[in-house]
């Protein structure tokens, strides 16, 4: 049967795929999507633990508002984030990380 | 949810994930990410968070990996071929995943709710009802909904966003009107370039 524990190395395997992606990776586009994966990990834990943490043998309503209010900053984070990279190809005409190395001492 | 169902969302969501960390075409990684989305969201639906679910597919593997596929194509990024790798950032990045994974597994096995199934934390929905209709918050379009034996998702996560966190919510709307300024000032050419 399907525990809590499934859900949580699920998500942990999630993140850390993520995480893997956001260091080894250089174009700015695939890290921007490796920190949305890592911030859905987060989400799935929290709902795991709404699920499985009841309240009046209802869901933790309080975790699932967080999570909705994690989806709405990420999506204003990525519309910001992609205004910025779209500035930085103007400036660079590429979107490899270490094209932008100024302050790079 | 049979495990089946869990096993065959938790391949999809993962496999598509490593396929987003390991594509060299960056379009081959934001559809993967798409893929990867509604594997969450159908994981999120059998955790009964319907509206969490719904949002996911709507909000991230509809608007956002739009919104991703947009820039790559309007910025014409093409498969970075024959570069070599930075292999300390690669080994770093493995290595660094692999602790953290194993971190997770050991903190999660500790865990005293851990090893309980679905089955064993199930939701009283009609004893549920019965309280709300008892109680001094009583809205008859949810207590009645709990008395039928249905959870409504969404209600009860509006009744949550409205009542016990309204002011975060307009915190929150605040936080996206100054995003949306954001990005026009970032996006809007300066007067000095254009002359």
């Amino acid at each position: 049967m399907i525990t809590l524990n499934h859900y949580l190395i699920v998500s942990a395997m999630l993140f850390a795929l993520g995480l893997a992606g956001v260091v080894a990776r250089r174009n700015i586009i695939i890290i921007y999507m490796c920190l949305e994966m890592m911030l859905s990990a987060a989400n799935l834990t929290l709902v795991a633990f709404s699920r499985f943490h009841l309240v009046d043998g209802l869901p933790d309503y309080s975790a699932q508002a967080l999570v909705f209010f994690t989806i709405t900053v990420a999506a204003a984070e990525v519309a910001v984030g992609l205004a910025v990279i779209v500035a930085l190809f103007r400036s660079k005409q590429s979107v490899d990380v270490e094209a932008v190395s100024k302050l790079q001492g | 949810m049979p495990s089946l169902l869990f096993y065959f969302f938790a391949f999809l969501t993962l496999g598509f994930g490593l396929l987003v960390v390991t594509a060299h075409n960056p379009v081959t990684s934001a559809l993967s990410l798409a893929a990867s989305f509604v594997g969450l969201a159908a994981l999120f639906i059998s955790l009964d968070a319907y509206f969490i679910g719904t949002i996911q597919i709507l909000v991230y593997a509809g608007a956002v990996m739009v919104l991703f596929l947009f820039i790559i194509m309007l910025l014409d990024i093409k498969a970075e071929s024959g570069k070599k790798l930075n292999l300390a950032a690669v080994v770093g990045g493995i290595v660094l995943a692999a602790v953290l994974a194993v971190q997770v597994a050991t903190v999660s096995t500790s865990l005293s709710l851990g090893g309980k199934t679905l089955n064993e934390v199930p939701l009283t929905l009609q004893k549920a009802g019965t309280e709300m209709a008892a109680g001094k918050l009583n809205l008859p379009t949810i207590s009645n909904d709990l008395k039928a034996g249905t959870l409504p998702d969404t209600k009860l996560m509006g009744l949550t966003l409205f009542s016990k966190y309204g002011f975060h919510l307009q915190v929150i709307g605040l936080l996206l009107l100054v995003g949306t300024v954001g990005v026009v000032v970032l996006s809007k050419r300066e007067k000095e370039a254009t002359r």
